[in-house]
């Protein structure tokens, strides 16, 4: 019965979302490049995979909550925190080991995610009212730490601004870093029992608690790491603009939700998976890089992001009710 | 005899795989009270739906008044005078009395065309007052008892002028005292010429407050009659009186040493005082008629619910599971009934269904490092199944209700539980897949786990078990051994009420 062939698993590749949108790249990105030639020239390729890579480290954080049937609304008030506290750090004490600060920001960013985990596991609080609340509240205790001041580009040490543009290989370490987390995260779905278990809860919390797995710890895990991800784009992200402001990355949790609705993770948990969120995020910044090129204002921008994602839900949505129906048949037949 | 209210002819309703109804016959005079008397799965709850349009019959008519008729909703059952008042109230907690007995049909006032909601409630308050009822239109129904909230969708019935009132299960949630003022409110409606359709597995119930009663037996009309002229013998013989047709696979009944001790186990609201012993090698089978409280004894012992009372022991030592987690650790594993909710992760595969109990012993440290093993323990216990699928990458929602059924068991072997519970194992599953369980749970037994069997079929019970421990609204009310086992006797005690007999109950 096990049908592990090679054709077998071609057509089960091809059948799936990542198949889909690997596509759809190639179709957006022929008559782009054929409008403005140098869409694809390597400089202008970095950029958009710069501009993503905070993106899709987010991304992957929200991806888990997602994927527990929950979401995080908070990504974008513990990136300020936490890059406002990198830049405070750097600004004050600028011979502090930079590399130290990624783990600072991290660190920071854990405990912001472990407080919304607990509110959601033991305090029972739905995740979307949790994460509304701590949004504000992170936001709020960012203003407090700054005392509503800047941190700006000439109050910062050199080495921390250069921090993400060193390149390796020719790749920004920024680049490497996301490389990292993307990989990373990759293995740890496919081969930690805890990353299993994170569909088990997503997909049918009542069975997985049949089996034996804690539904409590799961929750509590996917909120740690959805926070210490932002932890660390955070960090990175003051290094990256070279100013840390208190308005950064408000409305960012919308994108990094659409990033994964994108890669075709279900709203409702237990299914989707890292390289699709990948893409996603990938797709993301190509249409938006793209907009000027084909002579649409920016000012378009939200709108366009907003559409694709309400398209790519409705697709989600038709593609399991087309399932359903055919697995109904089925079983009728 | 008076012409019949209601007449159900040759009603037929076939689901996919199984026939739910078949050929079945009902007749209800207005002025009477008529039970509906079946074991669980016997089609008294198909028969309700198709009386109040939620179903669509198949084949058969349905006369009312004479006339015949036909359903397109539960509105227009409604309209012709059925109304249902359902085990689980149906009820919106956050509205008034008065929104909630008029909801679907409110009162206009003619001039205005505005809901006219001073006339609603003094009609609420009238119809409340002819009930005997003391309460307050405005009241939120959340701030109601059960009872009364039973009450309120009787009102509810009465205001919608309802010829023929269907009652499910109504005494399941209420206190001897307001059984009481039920029965009066359905004496009373008996007498404004109301018929009343009375389902119950309560057998002195059903002798107080009946007139006739009718039998459904596996979805076919068994008999009728005169509730005055029967007794509880000839009723139990019809509800249980057919031929065990199905074989069971024999197993060699041994008892091994005893595993599982359970003494006095109670739980508030649920149980009370649970006991007994269950042996290596033995299937205990656990019977009742729904709501006997089955399902939460063994969730109770696999660590879900907590016990209130009672102490259990597993080898002599004293066992107190907080976790699933626990109970796996002692050797239980636990099949649960509803196994799209409790069984399976449905968009998983069955790989990863299949080895999700026994994740840890695939890891090290929490990686799983033995994807090979987990490959080959998967095929080995899914083979030994026999699980028709197209490869074990598939999710399991793929899969009919019977192949689910194998991954859940699957699942579950592998773990080489000490103790296995199967919860209604083979509900709703095809003949050919109910006997692979049933070999299934043989072959364990043999193999010397100790079984706890909970099936609402009485056959399965009586051809499978060893002993069987039967409940009754949460009370254990007998324990039968292998050479007493016979189907007349576990009805007798599925149906004893305990509580009746109990004073401080």
């Amino acid at each position: 019965m096990p049908d592990n062939s090679f054709t077998s698993f071609v057509r089960r590749t091809l059948a799936r979302r990542e198949a889909t949108l690997m596509v759809l790249l190639v179709v957006l990105l022929v008559p782009i490049s054929v409008r403005s030639p140098q869409f694809l020239s390597i400089k202008n390729v970095n950029t958009i995979l710069n501009d993503m890579a905070i993106l899709v480290i987010v991304a992957i954080g929200e991806f888990y909550v997602i994927l527990s049937n929950g979401i995080d609304l908070s990504v974008g008030s513990v990136i300020a925190f936490t890059g406002m506290a990198c830049g405070m750090l750097n600004e004050s004490h600028p011979e502090f080991p930079v590399p130290l600060l990624l783990v600072v920001g991290m660190g920071i960013g854990a405990l912001m995610g472990l407080l919304n985990g607990v509110l959601v596991a033991y305090g029972k609080i739905p995740p979307i009212i949790t994460t509304l609340g701590t949004m504000s509240i992170f936001r709020g205790m960012t203003f407090v730490l700054s005392k509503g001041t800047w941190v700006t580009a000439h109050e910062m040490s050199p080495s921390y601004i250069a921090l993400p543009r060193t390149t390796f290989l020719g790749i920004s370490l920024l680049l490497w870093i996301a490389m990292l987390v993307i990989l990373s995260f990759y293995y740890f779905s496919r081969f930690t029992r805890t990353g299993r278990e994170v569909y088990a809860i997503g997909g049918n919390a009542n069975a997985a608690k049949f089996v034996g797995v804690s539904e409590t710890k799961i929750r509590v895990t996917v909120f740690l790491i959805s926070g210490t991800l932002c932890g660390l784009a955070g960090s990175l992200w003051t290094a990256r603009y070279a100013s840390a402001v208190n308005e950064m990355a408000t409305g960012f949790e919308m994108q990094a939700v659409a990033a994964c609705v994108l890669g075709g993770v279900n709203f409702a948990g237990g299914a989707g998976g890292i390289i699709g969120v990948a893409l996603g995020t990938l797709f993301l910044g190509v249409i938006t890089n793209a907009l000027p090129v084909v002579y649409i204002s920016v000012f378009w921008q939200t709108f366009v992001q907003g559409l694709i994602v309400l398209i790519a839900l409705a697709l989600n949505t038709i593609s399991d009710q087309r399932k359903n129906r055919k697995l109904l048949a089925q079983r009728r037949g | 005899m008076q012409q019949a209210l209601l007449e159900v002819h040759n009603l037929t309703k076939i689901f996919p795989g199984i026939r739910a109804l078949d050929d079945v016959h009902l007749s209800v005079r207005s002025g009477e009270v008529h039970a509906l008397i079946g074991e669980n799965g016997a089609g008294k709850s198909t028969l309700v739906k198709i009386l109040t349009g939620v179903y669509f019959p198949t084949k058969g008519s349905l006369e009312l008044d004479g006339k015949e008729i036909s359903f397109k909703n539960a509105i227009d059952a409604q309209e012709a005078g059925i109304v249902a008042i359902h085990q689980e109230a149906s009820m919106f907690p956050e509205l008034s009395v008065t929104e909630n007995i008029y909801m679907g049909h409110h009162l206009r006032n003619p001039k205005t065309n505005k809901l006219d909601w001073k006339a609603m409630t003094e009609n609420t308050r009238t119809l409340l007052s002819q009930m005997q009822l003391d309460i307050d239109p405005d009241t939120l129904v959340k701030n109601l008892s059960v009872a009364k909230r039973h009450m309120v969708e009787i009102t509810k019935a009465l205001s919608l002028d309802a010829k023929l009132v269907i009652m499910d299960e109504p005494t399941s949630a209420l206190t001897g005292r307001e059984v009481e003022d039920l029965f009066r409110i359905v004496r009373d409606l008996k007498e404004k010429g109301k018929a009343i359709l009375f389902i119950s597995h309560k057998f002195d119930e059903i002798f107080e407050i009946c007139d006739y009663y009718t039998v459904l037996r596996d979805g076919q009309y068994i008999g009728e009659g005169k509730v005055a002229d029967s007794d509880e013998d000839a009723i139990i013989n019809m509800m249980i009186g057919r031929s065990i047709d199905q074989m069971y696979p024999e197993h060699t009944t041994f008892q091994g040493e005893k595993i599982l001790e359970v003494k006095g186990l109670s739980q508030l609201g649920a149980f009370k005082n649970i006991s007994f012993d269950l042996h290596k090698g033995e299937i205990l089978g656990f019977f009742g008629l729904v709501g006997a409280g089955r399902t939460e004894v063994v969730r109770t012992i696999f660590g879900i619910d907590k016990a209130s009372e009672g102490t259990m022991r597993i080898e002599g030592k004293p066992y107190n599971p907080k976790t699933p987690r626990d109970a796996m650790r002692h050797g239980i594993a636990l099949v649960p009934e509803d196994r799209q909710k409790q069984g399976l992760v449905l968009k998983m595969s069955l790989t990863r269904n299949i080895s999700l109990p026994i994740l840890n012993t695939l890891c090290w440290r929490g990686f799983i490092t033995k994807k090979k093993c987990e490959q080959s323990y998967v095929t080995k216990h899914g083979g030994q199944m026999e699980i028709k699928a197209a490869g074990y990458h598939v999710d399991a929602e793929t899969l009919s209700g019977g192949n689910q059924q194998k991954v859940v068991l699957a699942k579950w072997i592998g773990t080489e539980p000490k103790i296995l519970i199967l919860d209604e194992p083979t509900k709703g599953i095809d003949v050919a897949t109910k006997a692979a369980v049933h070999e299934f749970v043989c072959e364990m037994a043999s193999r010397g786990v100790a079984v706890i069997l909970i099936s609402s079929e009485l056959p399965e019970v009586i051809g499978m078990a060893d002993r069987v421990l039967v409940m009754h609204e949460g009370f254990q009310t007998g324990f039968v051994d292998r050479k007493d086992l016979t189907a007349e006797l576990v009805m007798r005690y599925a149906i004893k009420n305990v509580q009746s007999e109990d004073s401080h109950a």
